[in-house]
């Protein structure tokens, strides 16, 4: 009996990321058709003399590590509170910006200077995390419309920061978090998922903030009368994305150098929010799965690579961008879905007729 | 007749709807600001040309609040209007240069934003995606396919439709006399006319009109709303297509009004409108709005911006930041005004 329900649990949570697979796998297909060697991965000599492994795949899964890491936040919130944050394009600016700020501040770039940068914009995140999250809980405002008011003005809360400029920061430190590590192959922005993969797995694993988080987006009253407090889970999902923000913010400053209020991870979250439905989770709140919303995020930053590659200029890239995202929910919509099972239904009731006729005869 | 009396003792028993009372607060707000406005900062705020202004520069975003509002009472969201309308003025742009027909050119925008609102419609109420994705989708198509006209700013060149663009409408007493004495009558454009004729369609749509009830009863509770007979999956196809209709009017409107077809054109205007039906007092929850409360929205979100500029806040970030300020405060009332009164009103029920 328990192996039947353990089953039955699996194959539940494979057809939810069926979805992404699909499309991943049709992505790849239509990459090696177009061009057999789309995949093959290199190593090469950068600019700081490095041995480093290059490749379409890597610069992908490379491009993709701040919206992944979004993307794990994002579930959460919309898991318990059933709506989405669109403020976190604004908050990893302000993010980003408090972290060049301390950097600059500093007379020299050690090691123990970019820690403190870091923790402080982490600290700052997730202020404006719980600020988000306070509205939602205690005000119980949509999600939707308390972060609007972060994403109206955080772009200029983060151009204030800098006092009207787009400062620079040098340094080897913040240069390596950027690209690579000396030694190290593999970019380090993937190494910052692959922490924060574990580090998310290691709170799922050990802790009940998972099965929490799901009862409050399945039924808020009942998670309450079940002596969850909600309030607290709410604004906890959104102080973990504020730590997420954080990370991706100074991810994106370190690539370039720079802080650019007005460019730095520009409509990000319109990118978190659908990696998060080609994840197969619902908008609504409720079940969630991370791995489902990762995937999303990679598939997305492929499909993005992919048009790059086609020689489609980066202006035009939404629109394409737009048609296959169409296409995608349209075929994971529950009307398709069950159109589709009932054909596939009547095939096989035809061909076991069919059968049966046969043995008849 | 009893039926009627009936009717106006219980609307007399609860004074306001959660609506009414939101809408009440917004207009309150509104013209308060503008006083203190002509008291403290003078200057152009005495004049009536400042309320002409503030309606020539929104007239677009009020027509594309208003069909938010829409879909926002049903119970969804669309935010590819800032895009539609960027679309359309681009499109019409170039097929006006290409020596166009001014009517076709008309048709042309009302069809972009009558195809957008199907499709919409379709993928939303009859397939049951969620309207975030398909309108986030077709933000992003109307916005890549902008650029693929042209990347270059465009600049209308038809004669004809620059001469409608001229013609405006003149209030002599409403004026003010300039320093050298010549009275300078207030002016408005042709495209207000429009967003206030729209206001008042939808307006009427929404008070008295079979869809417009139906759009309440969608947005409040679908189920019932299914109970009672409404064809919920029409109801709401329809309320997409008035939402991409009006954007296409919106940019339509926005051409005559820059006279350019430019990528950028109506930035974040899905945000400035959310963000109008939302100080109006409409509800992202679905059931609860008011198409004036809209309207007057969008003149608190503009008088404040103008205000910012006047007071002498140069500094480029203060717009957006006490932009984010009156939302917050917006919000936050709302938020608390709903909460108190669904108190009251249990607390009265328990009493009963």
């Amino acid at each position: 009996m328990i192996v039947t329900k353990k089953t039955l649990k699996k194959k539940g949570n494979l057809s939810q990321l069926m979805i992404p697979l699909i499309a991943f796998g049709l992505l790849i297909i239509f990459n090696l058709i177009r061009d057999p060697g789309f995949f093959s991965i290199e190593t090469k000599l950068n600019n700081a003399g490095n041995t480093v492994l290059a490749g379409n795949l890597i610069s992908i899964i490379n491009g993709a590590s701040e919206l992944a890491i979004l993307a794990m936040g994002m579930t959460l919130v919309t898991a318990a509170c059933g709506g989405q944050d669109i403020s976190v394009g604004a908050a990893a600016a302000i993010a980003g910006s408090v972290f060049v700020k301390v950097i600059r501040g500093a007379s020299m770039v050690t090691g123990g200077t970019v820690i403190l940068a870091f923790l402080a914009c982490c600290v700052v995140a997730m202020l404006f995390g719980s600020f988000n999250g306070m509205l939602v809980s205690v005000f119980r405002i949509q999600p939707m419309i308390a972060t609007l008011i972060l994403y109206t003005c955080g772009r200029s809360i983060a151009y204030w920061i800098n006092g009207g400029a787009t400062p620079t920061i040098d340094g080897s430190i913040t240069g390596a978090i950027g690209s690579f590590i000396p030694g190290v192959p593999i970019p380090t922005p993937v190494i910052i998922v692959v922490v924060m993969i574990i580090l998310f797995s290691l709170a799922f694993r050990f802790t009940t903030l998972g099965l929490y988080t799901q009862t409050v987006g399945i039924n808020q009253n009942a998670a309450r009368l079940n002596g969850i407090n909600t309030t607290l889970i709410k604004l906890l999902s959104f102080v973990i994305l504020g730590i997420c923000v954080s990370v991706a913010g100074c991810i994106g400053v370190c690539r370039l150098q720079l802080i650019n209020h007005e460019t730095l991870l520009i409509d990000i979250e319109m990118d978190t929010i659908l990696a998060v439905a080609i994840g197969g989770n619902s908008l609504g709140g409720g079940k969630f799965k991370i791995s489902g919303s990762i995937l999303g995020a990679y598939v997305i930053q492929m499909l993005t690579t992919t048009l790059y590659a086609m020689k489609v200029s980066s202006t035009d890239v939404k629109a394409y961008k737009a048609i296959v995202i169409i296409l995608l929910v349209v075929i994971g919509s529950p009307v398709v879905k069950r159109w589709f099972t009932k054909v596939m239904a009547n095939i096989r009731g035809a061909s076991i007729r069919r059968l049966g006729v046969k043995e008849g005869n | 007749m009893t039926v009627q009396n009936s009717s106006l003792n219980q609307k007399r028993r609860e004074p306001l709807t959660d609506t009414q009372l939101l809408m009440t607060i917004t207009i309150c707000i509104f013209f308060v600001m503008y006083i203190l406005a002509m008291l403290l900062l003078g200057g152009g705020f005495l004049r009536a040309q400042q309320i002409f202004d503030l309606l020539n520069d929104n007239a677009p975003l009020i027509i594309v609040a208003c069909g938010l509002t829409v879909v926002m009472i049903g119970g969804g969201i669309d935010i590819s209007v800032g895009g539609v309308t960027s679309l359309v003025v681009m499109s019409c742009v170039l097929y006006l240069n290409n020596s166009g027909n001014m009517f076709v050119s008309m048709l042309l925008a009302l069809g972009i934003g009558l195809a957008f609102g199907l499709v919409h419609g379709l993928l939303v109420s009859y397939l049951e995606i969620q309207p975030f994705i398909v309108t986030l989708a077709g933000m992003f198509f109307a916005r890549g396919m902008t650029t693929i006209l042209s990347v270059n700013p465009q600049k209308l060149a038809h004669e004809g439709v620059n001469a409608l663009r001229a013609v405006k409408i003149e209030i002599p007493w409403l004026g003010y006399v300039a320093k050298n004495g010549n009275l300078i009558p207030a002016r408005m454009e042709l495209g207000v006319i429009v967003a206030l004729l729209c206001v008042i369609v939808i307006f009427l749509l929404l008070k008295f009109g079979r869809t417009g009830r139906n759009f309440y009863a969608l947005g409040g509770n679908q189920q019932s709303a299914l109970m009672l007979g409404i064809n919920v999956k029409r109801t709401r196809f329809t309320s997409y297509v008035i939402s991409g209709l009006l954007s296409g009017i919106a940019g339509y409107v926005f051409m005559m009004h820059t006279g350019a077809g430019n990528a950028t054109n109506a930035a974040g205007a899905e945000m400035n409108a959310i963000a109008s039906s939302i100080i109006g007092g409409t509800l992202l929850t679905g059931g609860v709005g008011n198409i004036i409360g809209t309207f007057f929205g969008t003149l608190t979100l503009t008088t404040i911006k103008k205000i910012v500029v006047t007071s002498g806040l140069n500094d480029p970030w203060w717009q957006s930041i006490t932009t984010g300020a009156m939302l917050m405060f917006f919000i936050v009332l709302q938020s608390v005004v709903l909460s108190r009164r669904g108190k009251v009103k249990t607390s009265r029920n328990v009493k009963e």
